[in-house]
Formats: structure tokens, C-alpha cells, sequence
């Protein structure tokens, strides 16, 4: 290995202390703001990226009653189990789009070399996911809840619990995602990695849903999913960074 | 204080430790387990309810406890791969993942053959069994993950994060799956739930403990040695220890 | 060759590179100093993008270390990617958006913007930059196109059009003339003597020579380390 020194020293302006200068002043907020916009444009230009998830959350939900019988009690017992292993998966399969074109088309990397810390475009990105998959699911929910003669004591328990339940598979699902977002065949073995973390969301949920059902209070179950909430929020995009880093390598 | 650790951040010494530690861990583990194992299965009285049944215990309780051991120390393995950039702790960690995942197998396979004696069905949806089977799927996670990349040093990495989602996420798991389980079975059988153990049943339990740690050890060291001399295999005295092998 | 005795703005201190168990680089020390363009040479698989990804943080070399200005590169991470600017194999444009959008995102992601005037006059002030950056690398009239209408070689000019725009001293480009035709290329040298005479350094790899470009000017390393 050689090197051939050969330079000319010519020193006309300073450029990179101005450049320091500026950037400091963008925000933590703004540089969220930035990621989340771009997500959400990219989204709307792709709408079958929404749909997509929302109709495998609808159909899965109709294949219940066809294989398991269309009695009203039955199906309303097993409502919240149902309802919420379908929200698992569909989340499941919508979150490899989360960072697997950014990777492909390199924007991933140019957003690890920006410099703003990662976590927080991590953050938007997610939040952007959520937006894109959680909330329709939320809205659609009460439809299939009455396909599937969910009690109507429950509703509003199957709505707090996905509003709070949906971020947490968002946030823990995007660990998984960056881990495997730079494997050829990650999409089998995402599922295994992301799935038995998101054991307690549906415990604590589907348990809500049941004892509001029976018309008792449910807000120590709600109160658990709100702390795996902020658990996930506080610590996932930090793991999701550093995953990134290895995945980007 | 740490100072003497220091040494042992190279490949090469770590290396010559473990062939010299090798022979004294096996000679103690088949010491222990030989003892223990002949002790509760021959000659520790049987369970007055349970019959002989009740000595897969001796083998059921040491893997259980074992399983959740060798997940705690590879996190610890991994966190100090991820803080102090250590390569060795990798490559520890990598070694353990298999063995622990073994260990959680055999808790549940005794753990399902106990299961049939005691409640007339090979599975039940028991808080301990289900929380083991839970730490399967954590262990074969981690596992497929470490296997799914090429470069060694980026498995090893990706491998470290996981296992410490995993152990953040454990104590949830467990408390959600003992939470689910008395709410929806009423309080089942507890199998460890006695007052206490006569000692004669005690003293060989703790000899198959021992016994089957030692064996765990044993199993891990040799794995990281070969994790050793995969990840160094450019190095020349692994070229030299080849060699010496080959002549 | 007098040696510059600036600190040298990237230096590397005996790295040490392994690709799936194939040792791509041992011990390659380098500095690059203020005015240094810096090309990048070997054959397919020497390691040429590992060493660039290497410089510029985005992977962690099997042995030795990076400084950015004698700091380590992982001590002042912030600092070194804001006077950083690294265009990989991958264009990093999103089909989805059009190509002004693109631009526009990189600039702000990277930090690009005035944020000292009003927020509309900054907006506005923006708008025509971004429209002139593009000009400079011949896609106006694209601005408005969906990214993925349009081809691999403008993709790459909506990467490549951040460089007109660039405050950052450190420039490290994979193959930025991949794609890129003749008088793409001409423009592009043009652009990279004269970031090294305002003091920056750029550091790239192309297969092809460097034509109108001083060669005294230019450092060359050669990646070769085929080793039985």
C-alpha cells in the first residue's frame, strides 16, 4: 500500500465552522417533523401499503366463524383473543416495509450519517408506521367486533386497549425489523424474533377486554399496557438505533 | 481492580485458560453429576405422594433453573460485547445461546413426561411450563438470528441486542404468563410449592445441581473454544496450532 | 513533498478489515489533509467500499481506529457527520417522491437550512436553491417527476446534485460517476479541484481515471492485498 503525498495546501475560506453553526439549530422536533412528513408522503403515494394490512386484518377475522361455527357465544367468548391475534399479524406483516426500502435504496444510511441522533428519526419512523397501520386497524376494529358479536360492554375497552397495545407492537416490532432488515429471507424469521415479545400486550389486552365484559373495572389491565408503552417508547428506539448501525454494516 | 481481567481480552491467552481449564471442569462435573444422579435416583426415598415419579425432579429442576441462568449470563455477555466492544464476550455468548436452549428443552420435556403422571395429560398450560416454552422461542430467536448472518462479528452484535430485549422482557413475560395463568385456571398444582425438602432428598438434588453446571461449563467451554479459533482463523497462531494439529 | 502540517482533517491508524473471513486490508494507516483528493484503486472486492465505509463511521473496522481531526471518530460523532458528506453505491432517492422532494429532504436531513430569516423567506429562498442545485446537474424540467420515472443516472445526479450545495469539508463518494456521462463527469472534477482548493478533501473510488484533474494533484492508494 502506498501513498503518494502529493498535495497543494491552498487555504482560501473556512468552511466547515459556518456549517457547524447552522445545523445545531435544527431541532430534535424538526428533524422528527422532517422524517414523519416524508414517511407519511411516501405512504400516501402507496396506498396499498395501508390497505393491504387492513384487509389481511379483515379477512383473517372472517375465516374465525367459517372454521369455528357461526354461534353467537362462541364467538363472542373468543372476540378479544381473535381480534388481537389478528392485530398482532397484520402488524407482523406490515412492519418489514418499515425500514426495508430505506435500506435498499440507501436512505437508511444517509440518515444514519445525518447528524442528528438516530433514535429520533427512529421515533418518527415509527410513529409514521403506527399512523400508516395502527390507526386504521383502531378504526376498523368496532366493525369487526360486531362480526364477531363481540359484547357490548367491551367496545370502548377494545378500543383503549388497541390505542394503547398498537404503538407497543410498533415500537417492539421495529427492533425486530432493523435486526433483520439486512438478511435476504428476514421475513420468517422476523416473526420469530418480534412475536413472543409481544406475549404481554396480549395478555394484558385481551384480559381488559374480558373483564369489561363482565362489566367490572378493567383500568388495572389498561394501566399495565400503558406502562409497557412507555417502557417500549422509552428504550425501543434506542435498541432499534443500534440495530440499525449492525444491520447498515 | 480489573487489571488482571485484561489479559484475557486476547483471543490467544483465553485460548491456552481454557485448555487448561477443560479437564479440571470435566473431571468435577462427572464427579458431581455421577454422584448426584446415582444418589437421587437409587437410593433417595420416593415421593410419599408422587411415587418415583417424582425424581425427574432431579434432572427437571436443574435444567429449568439452568435454562434461565445461561439466558441471564449471555445477556450479561452481550451488554459487555455492546459497552466494551469486546469480541470475546461475542463469541461467549454465541456458545451459550445453544446449550441454554438445550437446557430449556430438556426442562420441558421432563417437564411434560412429569406432567403426565402427576395430572394424567402431557401438557397443561402451566404458568412455569409455559413461561419455559416462552424462553424456547427466545433462545431459538436468538439463535436464528446469530445464523442469519454471514459476518460472525455482526451476528454476534445483532445476536447481543436481541438477547437484551429478550432479558428486559423476560420478567414481563414471566409476570404476564403467572398473571393469565391464575386468572384463568384458579391456582393450579404447584410442583415446588412444598414446605420444605426432607434432606434426604435435598443433598442429592443440590450434587445434580452442581453436577449438571459443571456440565453446562463444560459443554459452553469447548464451544467457545471453537468460537475462538472460527472468528481467529487468520490469525497466525491459530495457523500454528493447525499446523501442530496436522504434524 | 513537503509534508502539510495542517492536522490532517481524517486519519486512520492501522486498520485492519475482514469480510467474511477474508482479511480485505492489515494495518492501513492514512492521512488526509486539507486539499487532498484522495482516489481509492483495486480491483472488484479489495475492499474499496469497506475502507470508505470505514472512514466515514458507517462500519466498525475489525482492528484499529479513525480520527476526525486526532479525535476518534466515535468520541465526537456529531461533529465529524456534520462535516461529513458520504454518497454510497446506493443513491438513497425515493421513487415515491419527485426529484425536487428528494433534494430537498437530503438538505434538510443533512441540516441545510437557513434557518436565520423568516421562516416563509426561508422557504421561499429554498425553493429557488433547490431548483438552481438541481439545474447544476442538467434535471431541470425533472423537478417535478417522480423519482422512480426517471433513471438510474438521474438518480444519481439528485444524489450527487447535494454536492453543489455542500458546506461540509469531508467529501467521501463510491463511484459517483457511475451512470454519469461524459460531460456529467467533466462538471464533477471540475467541482471536486475546486472543494480541494477551498480547503476541503475529497476521498473516492472510480474505476475510471480522473481526466482533468492535475494528477500531481491527486493521492492515490491502491487496495491489492491479495495474500496467498
Amino acid at each position: 500500500m502506498t501513498l503518494k503525498a502529493q498535495s497543494q495546501q491552498m487555504t482560501e475560506q473556512p468552511i466547515d465552522k459556518a456549517n457547524t453553526d447552522r445545523v445545531k439549530q435544527l431541532s430534535y422536533r424538526r428533524a422528527f417533523m422532517l422524517v414523519l412528513k416524508r414517511d407519511l408522503t411516501i405512504a400516501m403515494r402507496h396506498k396499498d401499503d395501508i390497505i393491504n394490512p387492513l384487509l389481511f386484518f379483515v379477512i383473517i377475522i372472517t375465516l374465525f366463524p367459517l372454521g369455528i361455527g357461526p354461534e353467537a357465544q362462541t364467538l363472542s367468548r373468543i372476540a378479544p383473543g381473535i381480534i388481537w391475534v389478528a392485530a398482532l399479524l397484520a402488524t407482523l406483516l406490515s412492519l418489514d416495509r418499515l425500514f426495508k426500502s430505506d435500506h435498499l435504496d440507501g436512505s437508511l444510511e444517509q440518515m444514519l450519517l445525518s447528524p442528528h441522533p438516530i433514535f429520533v428519526l427512529v421515533l418518527a419512523k415509527i410513529f409514521a408506521h403506527w399512523l400508516i397501520t395502527g390507526l386504521p386497524l383502531i378504526l376498523i376494529a368496532p366493525l369487526l367486533a360486531v362480526l364477531l358479536h363481540l359484547d357490548e360492554n367491551s367496545y370502548t375497552a377494545l378500543l383503549l386497549t388497541l390505542l394503547l397495545g398498537t404503538p407497543v407492537l410498533s415500537l417492539l416490532g421495529a427492533v425486530g425489523v432493523a435486526l433483520t432488515v439486512g438478511i435476504k429471507k428476514g421475513g420468517v424469521l422476523l416473526s420469530l424474533l418480534v412475536l413472543p415479545l409481544y406475549i404481554p400486550v396480549l395478555i394484558f389486552a385481551t384480559s381488559a377486554i374480558d373483564t369489561a365484559a363482565l362489566g367490572l373495572p378493567y383500568s388495572g389491565q389498561l394501566a399495565i399496557i400503558a406502562a409497557l408503552f412507555f417502557g417500549s417508547l422509552t428504550l425501543a428506539p434506542f435498541a432499534v438505533g443500534a440495530a440499525i448501525k449492525v444491520s447498515t454494516n | 481492580m480489573w487489571k488482571f481481567l485484561h489479559p484475557y481480552a486476547n483471543p490467544e491467552t483465553t485460548y491456552h485458560f481454557t485448555n487448561k481449564l477443560l479437564p479440571w471442569l470435566t473431571a468435577l462435573a462427572a464427579l458431581f453429576l455421577s454422584i448426584g444422579l446415582v444418589w437421587a435416583l437409587l437410593f433417595a426415598p420416593a415421593d410419599y405422594q408422587q411415587g418415583d415419579s417424582f425424581r425427574i425432579f432431579y434432572v427437571h429442576v436443574p435444567a429449568a433453573s439452568l435454562s434461565m441462568g445461561i439466558y441471564v449470563s449471555m445477556a450479561i455477555a452481550a451488554l459487555c460485547s455492546l459497552v466494551w466492544q469486546l469480541k470475546l464476550a461475542d463469541a461467549s455468548a454465541a456458545a451459550m445461546a445453544p446449550v441454554g436452549a438445550a437446557f430449556t428443552a430438556i426442562a420441558l420435556i421432563t417437564g411434560a413426561a412429569w406432567g403426565k403422571p402427576m395430572w394424567g395429560t402431557w401438557w397443561i398450560w402451566d404458568a412455569r411450563l409455559t413461561s419455559e416454552l416462552i424462553l424456547l422461542f427466545l433462545y431459538l430467536g436468538v439463535i436464528a438470528l446469530h445464523n442469519a448472518f454471514e459476518d460472525k462479528n455482526l451476528a454476534g452484535k445483532a445476536a447481543g441486542i436481541l438477547t437484551l430485549v429478550g432479558v428486559i422482557n423476560i420478567p414481563i413475560i414471566k409476570y404476564s404468563v403467572d398473571w393469565w395463568n391464575t386468572l384463568h385456571q384458579g391456582s393450579t398444582v404447584s410442583k415446588l410449592g412444598k414446605p420444605s425438602m426432607s434432606l434426604d432428598m435435598l443433598w442429592p438434588f443440590i450434587f445434580c445441581f452442581i453436577g449438571f453446571a459443571l456440565l453446562a461449563g463444560v459443554i459452553i467451554c469447548l464451544r467457545f473454544r471453537n468460537e475462538i479459533l472460527a472468528r481467529n482463523s487468520i490469525r497466525p497462531w491459530v495457523r500454528q496450532l493447525v499446523e501442530k494439529q496436522l504434524a | 513533498m513537503p509534508k502539510p502540517t495542517s492536522t490532517p482533517l481524517i486519519s486512520a491508524v492501522k486498520l485492519t478489515c475482514i469480510r467474511e473471513e477474508r482479511l480485505l486490508f492489515d494495518e492501513l494507516s492514512l492521512d488526509i489533509h486539507p486539499g487532498d483528493i484522495v482516489q481509492v484503486e483495486g480491483p472488484n472486492g479489495s475492499g474499496k467500499t469497506s475502507l470508505l465505509r470505514i472512514l466515514s463511521g458507517l462500519s466498525q473496522p475489525y482492528d484499529g481506529i479513525v480520527n476526525f481531526k486526532n479525535q476518534k471518530i466515535n468520541r465526537c460523532r456529531e461533529e465529524f457527520q456534520q462535516n461529513l458528506l458520504y454518497l454510497g453505491h446506493l443513491a438513497g432517492v425515493k421513487g415515491e417522491m419527485t426529484a425536487e422532494e428528494n433534494l430537498k429532504f437530503n438538505l434538510a436531513l443533512h441540516g441545510s437550512c437557513d434557518n436565520n430569516s423568516s421562516v416563509i423567506d426561508s422557504a421561499t429562498k429554498n425553493e429557488q436553491n433547490t431548483l438552481a442545485y438541481l439545474a447544476k446537474v442538467n434535471l431541470s424540467g425533472f423537478e417535478d417527476s417522480l423519482a422512480s420515472h426517471l433513471s438510474a443516472g438521474q438518480h444519481r445526479r439528485i444524489a450527487l446534485s447535494r454536492l453543489y450545495q455542500s458546506n461540509a469539508p469531508i467529501w467521501i463518494l463510491d463511484e459517483p460517476f457511475t451512470a454519469i456521462d461524459k460531460q456529467g463527469v467533466a462538471s464533477l472534477e471540475a467541482l471536486f479541484t475546486g472543494h480541494a482548493q477551498r480547503g476541503g478533501c475529497v476521498i473516492l473510488t472510480t474505476h475510471q481515471d480522473l481526466i482533468s484533474i492535475n494528477p500531481d494533484q491527486i493521492k492515490k492508494i491502491t487496495l491489492d492485498y491479495s495474500y496467498a
